[in-house]
């Protein structure tokens, strides 16, 4: 046990892996999403449900609320692939961790994301670290995402931490 | 009503929303969000992660941090950068109160900027997950 600890769980193919840019998603920006994100978090203010209010209030169509970047085109050739927070992607840790936990999430917004607009998003591993706490040893996994609208325009950038332990 | 730019001070404390999420509104979240990792709606699975209970989606506890900096701000206003730590858990039916603080106040190429210090609670005052926020005041 105290041998195996010494060895790192990070290892060089992971370490390859950082700053390396994957292939582009596509995210849809539609209105029933929006309804039900909305929904889902409690939200009571009548723009992101009411298209004739989000238009009263300036938008061009429902906005995202807060912590909504659109929802991925689910491909069912791909879907057994990810576990949760894509944890069974890419290279692996020298010692296997099972479980993973949300670690925190950051987004910078750089213009309106509304109803209609189409995300092209690129995701890439922006940091690891390993560490030791109350769960055991932990994997820090840092990735950063950037959102482009359908003009181009970076609208957003979320940067997202994953615990695997 | 949205907050004016010349209510907020420095050190100002923002309006409280309290959130108690059911376990119906965590499958609602899941189904919202596309994350359906088991440990939120699952007992058996989450305590078989050694888990004591179900527990809130991280994500979801951000979501109500938006949504207070929202109606803080109303739709004159606009949440530039925001996020937070998972530092604790949270459980279904316990009540999450966000909170937050005014740190700064000033102006950037013609914004009025606010930065906050945000957070949510758990019933024993645990702030579970600290956060910040940079939100524009007005149009």
């Amino acid at each position: 046990m105290t041998e195996a600890q010494a060895v790192p769980l990070i290892t060089d193919a992971m370490r390859a892996e950082v700053g390396v840019e994957s292939s582009p998603t596509t995210y849809e920006v539609d209105k029933t999403m929006i309804r039900l994100f909305a929904r889902s978090v409690g939200h009571t203010d009548p723009v992101y449900y009411d298209e004739a209010a989000a238009k009263a209030a300036g938008y061009r169509s429902l906005p995202c609320p807060p912590g909504y970047l659109g929802t991925p085109v689910f491909k069912p050739s791909a879907g057994g692939e990810a576990g949760p927070m894509g944890r069974n992607r890419g290279a692996q840790p020298s010692r296997p961790l099972n479980r993973v936990l949300n670690g925190g999430t950051d987004i910078e917004y750089l213009d309106d994301i509304c109803a209609g607009d189409v995300l092209t998003a690129t995701s890439h591993l922006a940091n690891l670290e390993e560490t030791k706490g109350s769960i055991g040893e932990m994997l820090i996994v840092t990735n950063k995402t950037v959102y482009k609208n359908q003009d181009g325009k970076v609208v957003a950038v979320s940067t997202g931490t994953a615990i695997r332990y | 009503m949205a907050v004016s730019w010349d209510e907020i001070t420095e050190g100002m404390s923002v309006p409280e929303l309290k959130k108690k999420p059911s376990t119906q509104q965590l499958v609602l979240w899941a189904a919202g969000s596309g994350d359906f990792y088991q440990i939120h709606y699952d007992k058996d699975f989450a305590v078989g992660t050694g888990l004591s209970n179900i527990i809130v989606h991280g994500a979801l506890k951000n979501a109500f941090l938006g949504q207070f900096l929202h109606d803080w701000i109303g739709n004159e206003g606009r949440i530039k950068s925001y996020g937070c730590s998972y530092r604790g858990m949270d459980y279904p039916n316990d009540e999450y109160t966000c909170k937050g603080t005014v740190t700064k106040k000033y102006e950037k190429d013609g914004e009025k900027l606010v930065d906050l210090e945000i957070w949510g609670e758990n019933p024993e005052g645990k702030k579970t997950t600290p956060g910040h926020a940079t939100v524009r005041i007005g149009k």
